[in-house]
């Protein structure tokens, strides 16, 4: 059952408390949208999610079904339960005030009212400063949506891959404890794309269940599993 | 002009150093016994938010690995260090740093009291005290860690390709603050399941 739904335009931030098996969807409303996303447990902001802790541990570059996020203290923040898409990026960070400037061309609320272009960091800090953090409170994030692949050669040479995500694309994460979900809708960062034309997303927050023992994030990897239980043992 | 040394210390395996590197400097790293992960972060020393940033890093230098030519860059885009040198040939920066917790995760709760580099860095960052917190610690380097990133997105830990005598180094573009532990994990192949010492050295051309 739906609890809420928001529509966020391209190029925008938000922050939402989502609630323990609560599920949080994106729903992609345009082309080559992203949504690069930050997750702190909301009991204490100093735990957040952990992007190599994640992908060390569950042996993947890419974030996809059934992994869980993980926080530097080893719970799950979320499990991602479901998707159209086997492939988000968590490597290649952020827009940066600067880039996006550089890019796009200078804009201002003076000159573009709300169409102007900010980065994601800015929206992101901005988000973050509302809830009493800052920029030391950074992670690196992941960018649903985005697939930034390696080209195996020796230096791991890295592709952003356009088209990747198309309109009614969706991923969909059931929080695993209380959090705080901050997240900008400004253009991935190697999006080739000198336009800027950002897609938006369709936020849903909806009430789910607690994971079976049938749950693919406990019959996945023996991590994710052991992720799951040390979220499970804070709330015993 | 011979060169003036201001840094030669052997680190201990588990062991860990905090301090100052001036901006000009050539830092050289060792690996003296071979296959061991040196964890290692990097902060503008006068201001400890604009710090080493890995995901920004591998962005813009458009690969994962770090080797000679890369830039070692902050949150904010700012170069902290060059790699003017490299006899490994190449280094990780996506695999973070080993902690009680995650070793938790990853190989099980006997696992929990074993030594780890956070355990280093809370004791060094406590050691140096100056507002140095927990969410400070961010994303680190893995120098002389093994960490092959496939195709299609695989991530493992695999054996070094670091040998005894490999080093890096390092020309510091802005007066920094260096963290490193080195790292005492004994469940996979990072440091050859034999953790061993290495050597820092700075110098000033």
């Amino acid at each position: 059952m739906t609890a809420y739904t928001i529509e966020i335009p391209g190029g925008a931030a938000e922050s939402q408390r989502v609630r323990r098996h609560q599920t949080l969807t994106l729903r992609a409303l345009g082309a080559d949208p992203n949504v690069a996303m930050l997750i702190y447990a909301l009991d204490d902001p100093t735990e957040r999610l952990n992007v190599p802790d994640t992908l060390k541990a569950q042996m993947s570059a890419r974030i996809k079904p059934p992994m869980t996020l993980m926080s530097d203290m080893g719970r799950a923040l979320a499990t991602v339960t479901d998707s159209s898409l086997d492939w988000h990026d968590a490597i290649t960070g952020h827009s940066l005030p600067a880039q996006v400037e550089a890019k796009y061309g200078s804009s201002s609320y003076a000159a573009d009212r709300n169409a102007w272009r900010r980065s994601a960091r800015q929206g992101l800090l901005d988000e973050l400063w509302k809830h009493d953090l800052g920029a030391r409170d950074l992670h690196a994030n992941i960018n649903f949506f985005a697939k930034v692949a390696a080209s195996g050669d020796e230096r791991g040479t890295l592709t952003y891959v356009p088209g990747h995500a198309a309109e009614r694309d969706f991923v969909t994460l059931r929080m695993e404890i209380d959090v705080l979900v901050v997240l900008s809708t400004a253009p991935h960062p190697l999006d080739p794309s000198e336009v800027w034309h950002p897609a938006g997303v369709l936020l849903e927050v909806a009430q789910a269940s607690a994971p079976g023992p049938e749950d693919p994030a406990r019959h996945w990897r023996a991590e994710t599993s052991r992720s799951l239980e040390l979220a499970e043992r804070s709330y015993a | 002009m011979s060169d003036e040394f201001v840094l030669d210390d052997v680190v201990e395996a588990g062991d860990g150093w905090i301090g100052e590197i001036p901006a000009g400097t050539l830092l050289r790293i060792t690996d003296l016994h071979g296959n061991q992960a040196v964890d290692t972060l990097l902060y503008d020393a006068h201001d400890y938010a604009n710090r080493y940033s890995a995901m920004d890093t591998i962005r813009e230098q458009g690969a994962v690995y770090l080797t000679t030519g890369s830039v070692l860059l902050t949150v904010n885009g700012d170069a902290l260090a060059t790699i003017v040198d490299d006899t490994c040939g190449r280094h990780d920066t996506l695999g973070g740093a080993c902690s009680q917790e995650s070793n938790v995760v990853r190989y099980g709760q006997h696992t929990r009291y074993q030594h780890s580099c956070r355990s280093t860095f809370v004791r060094k960052a406590k050691e140096w005290g100056r507002g140095l917190e927990k969410r400070d610690i961010a994303s680190n380097i893995n120098f002389f860690m093994n960490v092959p990133l496939t195709a299609d997105g695989g991530l493992t830990f695999e054996d070094g390709v670091s040998a005894p005598g490999k080093y890096v180094e390092l020309r510091a573009e802005r007066d920094l603050l260096l963290l490193i532990s080195n790292c005492p994990q004994l469940n996979n192949p990072c440091n050859g399941y034999d953790p061993t010492p290495i050597q820092l050295t700075g110098r000033r051309p």
